[in-house]
C-alpha cells in the first residue's frame, strides 16, 4: 500500500498513528526531549487517512513508550493509536487512553496555584473530558486553559 | 461519618454532608451564646494557620473552639514564622499536625489547603485559599437563610454586586446547586458571575435569570445576597461611583421588596448597605456573622471528635 512507504519500515519499535495534524511535531519534541540516546524518529505529516481526513504518523526505533509518555500523547492526541513492531509486524495496538487522573505531565495554568510554589507535590488534574481533553486542577480547581502550552 | 474529614471545597460535600452539618449546627447556638457549657472538645488543640491576615474568620474559629472548652495554637501572619526564612507549606504542616487535633488553614495560593489535607494526618479545614474555596463561609451563609427562612428548598436567592471575582458567591452558589431553589444574578456589566457557574446551576435544574436592576430583582426575593463592588475593578472613578450608587441596599430600595426578605451580606461592607438599613427587620449580615460561630464549632467537633453530644 502506498501510506506503506511514505516512511521506512522499522523492524522494532513503536509506531504513532492517527495523531492530529500539527501535533506529530509537537510529541516529536516530548520524545526527544526525555530520550538522551538519540533513537531514529521519523515523522510524517499530513499524511490521508480514510478515518481522520489528515493525520500525523510517528515512528520511533527500538522504543517502547512509558506510561508517562502514553499520558502526554493522549493529551495530544485523544484518538491516538500505539502500535508496537517486532520484527516488523505490528504485535501489539493499543488505543492511548487518558487516565482519570493527570500527574505530573502538565503545569498548572494558574499562577497563584499552590503547585506553581516550591512544594514537594505533582500537579495533579482531574480529567474532565477525554477528547477534547479538558483538565481541571485538583488543588486550584481551575480548568487549565493551555493544556499544550503547559506540557512538562 | 465526619471523624478525621477534611473541608477543602463546598463541592466535596454532599446535600447529605451539608444537612448534617447545619443540623449540628443548630445544636450548637445556645453554647456560640454562652447560654449553655458544652465542653466537647476540651483538652483539644486547634492548629490555626493563617498565612494571610483575616481578622472576621480567625475570631470566628477561636471563638468556636474555645466554646467548645478546647484550645487554639498558630499564627495570624507570616512575619514571624520560619516560612519567611522559605519553608515549604508541606514542612510548616507536617510540624503543626503533630502539636494539633485539627488545622485551620488561611492561604494565599489558591489550592494551598488540599495540598495541607494531603501532608496532614489530622483533619484540615480550609479558611480561606487565595482567590480559591471558603467552604466554612458558604456553610454559614446556607444556614442563616435555613434559619432565618425555615428552609433552604422553595426560596427566591438574589445574588448581586461584583458576581465575577467574588469567591464567596461563587461557593454560594455551588451550594445552593444543590438545593430547589430559584436564583436571579444582578451584577454590572463586566462583572457577571462565569458562565461554568450559570451553566452548573441549569444542569442542576435551577431557575437562573440575570437582571439589571435590584429594584427588579427584590420584588418577589427571600434572600438578597449582596456582596461589594471594588473601586478597582474600574478604570475610570466616575463609571465606578455610578455603579456603585445603582447598587446601593437602602430603605428607599426595601420599599419595593418582598416582605420578609432578608438581607446578607458577607462583610465587610463599605457603601453597598446604607447604615440606615442596619436596623431594619430584613438585615440579617450581623446575625449571618454570628452564625460563623456555631456552625465552626459544628465542623471543629465533627472533625475532630465525630460529632457525637452523647459520646
Ligand atoms: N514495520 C513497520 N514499520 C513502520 N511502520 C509500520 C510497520 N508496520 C506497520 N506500520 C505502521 O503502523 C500503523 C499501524 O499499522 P496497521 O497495519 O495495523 O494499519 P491499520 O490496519 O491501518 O491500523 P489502524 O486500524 O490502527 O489504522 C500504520 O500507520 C502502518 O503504516
Ligand atoms: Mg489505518
Ligand atoms: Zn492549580
Amino acid at each position: 500500500m502506498v501510506k506503506e512507504l511514505r516512511v521506512t519500515p522499522i523492524r522494532n519499535g513503536t509506531v504513532i498513528d492517527h495523531i492530529p495534524p500539527g501535533m506529530g511535531l509537537k510529541i516529536l519534541s516530548i520524545l526527544m526531549h526525555d530520550d538522551p540516546a538519540g533513537r531514529t524518529m521519523t515523522l510524517a505529516m499530513n499524511v490521508s487517512s480514510a478515518r481522520q481526513g489528515k493525520k500525523d504518523v510517528l515512528k520511533v526505533e527500538d522504543l517502547e513508550l512509558t506510561p508517562e509518555q502514553v499520558g502526554k500523547i493522549a493529551l495530544l492526541a485523544p484518538e491516538g493509536t500505539i502500535n508496537i513492531i517486532r520484527d516488523s509486524n505490528v504485535v501489539k495496538k493499543e488505543k492511548v487512553v487518558l487516565p482519570d487522573r493527570v500527574v505530573g505531565i502538565v503545569r498548572c495554568g494558574n499562577p497563584n496555584c499552590i503547585t506553581n510554589q516550591r512544594e514537594p507535590v505533582e500537579p495533579e488534574f482531574v480529567v474532565v473530558s477525554r477528547s477534547p481533553p479538558r483538565l481541571r486542577c485538583l488543588y486550584c480547581e481551575r480548568e487549565l486553559e493551555d493544556i499544550i502550552g503547559n506540557i512538562l | 461519618m465526619f471523624k478525621g474529614r477534611d473541608i477543602i471545597s463546598i463541592k466535596d460535600l454532599s446535600l447529605d454532608d451539608i444537612n448534617v452539618i447545619l443540623d449540628y449546627a443548630r445544636r450548637m447556638v445556645p453554647a456560640a451564646r454562652g447560654e449553655e457549657n458544652l465542653p466537647l472538645l476540651s483538652g483539644r488543640l486547634m492548629g490555626r494557620l493563617f498565612f494571610e491576615p483575616s481578622t472576621r474568620t480567625k475570631l470566628s474559629f477561636d471563638t468556636a473552639m474555645k466554646r467548645l472548652g478546647g484550645g487554639a495554637i498558630g499564627f495570624s501572619d507570616t512575619s514571624s514564622t520560619s516560612v519567611k526564612k522559605g519553608e515549604t507549606l508541606a514542612d510548616t504542616i507536617r510540624m503543626a499536625e503533630a502539636y494539633s487535633d485539627c488545622l485551620v488553614i488561611r492561604h494565599y495560593n489558591e489550592g494551598a489547603a488540599r495540598l495541607a489535607a494531603r501532608f496532614s494526618s489530622k483533619p484540615v479545614i480550609n479558611a480561606g485559599d487565595g482567590a480559591g474555596q471558603h467552604p466554612t463561609q458558604t456553610l454559614l451563609d446556607l444556614f442563616t437563610i435555613r434559619e432565618e427562612k425555615g428552609r433552604i428548598d422553595g426560596n427566591h436567592v438574589v445574588l448581586a454586586g461584583d458576581l465575577k471575582y467574588g469567591r464567596t458567591v461563587h461557593s454560594l452558589a455551588h451550594g445552593l446547586a444543590l438545593y430547589d431553589v430559584e436564583v436571579s444574578l444582578v451584577s454590572p456589566r463586566g462583572l457577571e458571575m462565569p458562565g461554568e457557574i450559570v451553566g452548573t446551576l441549569k444542569e442542576k435544574g435551577i431557575g437562573v435569570r440575570e437582571m439589571n436592576s435590584l429594584e427588579e430583582a427584590v420584588a418577589d426575593a427571600d434572600v438578597l445576597y449582596v456582596t461589594r463592588i471594588q473601586a478597582e475593578r474600574f478604570p475610570d472613578p466616575e463609571e465606578y461611583r455610578k455603579v456603585a450608587g445603582s447598587y446601593r441596599v437602602d430603605l428607599n430600595l426595601l420599599d419595593h421588596a418582598r416582605d420578609g426578605m432578608i438581607i446578607m451580606h458577607p462583610l465587610p461592607r463599605v457603601d453597598e448597605i446604607a447604615p440606615e438599613v442596619d436596623t431594619h427587620p430584613s438585615a440579617k449580615y450581623f446575625v449571618q456573622a454570628f452564625n460563623g460561630v456555631p456552625v465552626r464549632m459544628a465542623l471543629l467537633d465533627l472533625v475532630i471528635r465525630g460529632g457525637d453530644l452523647d459520646g
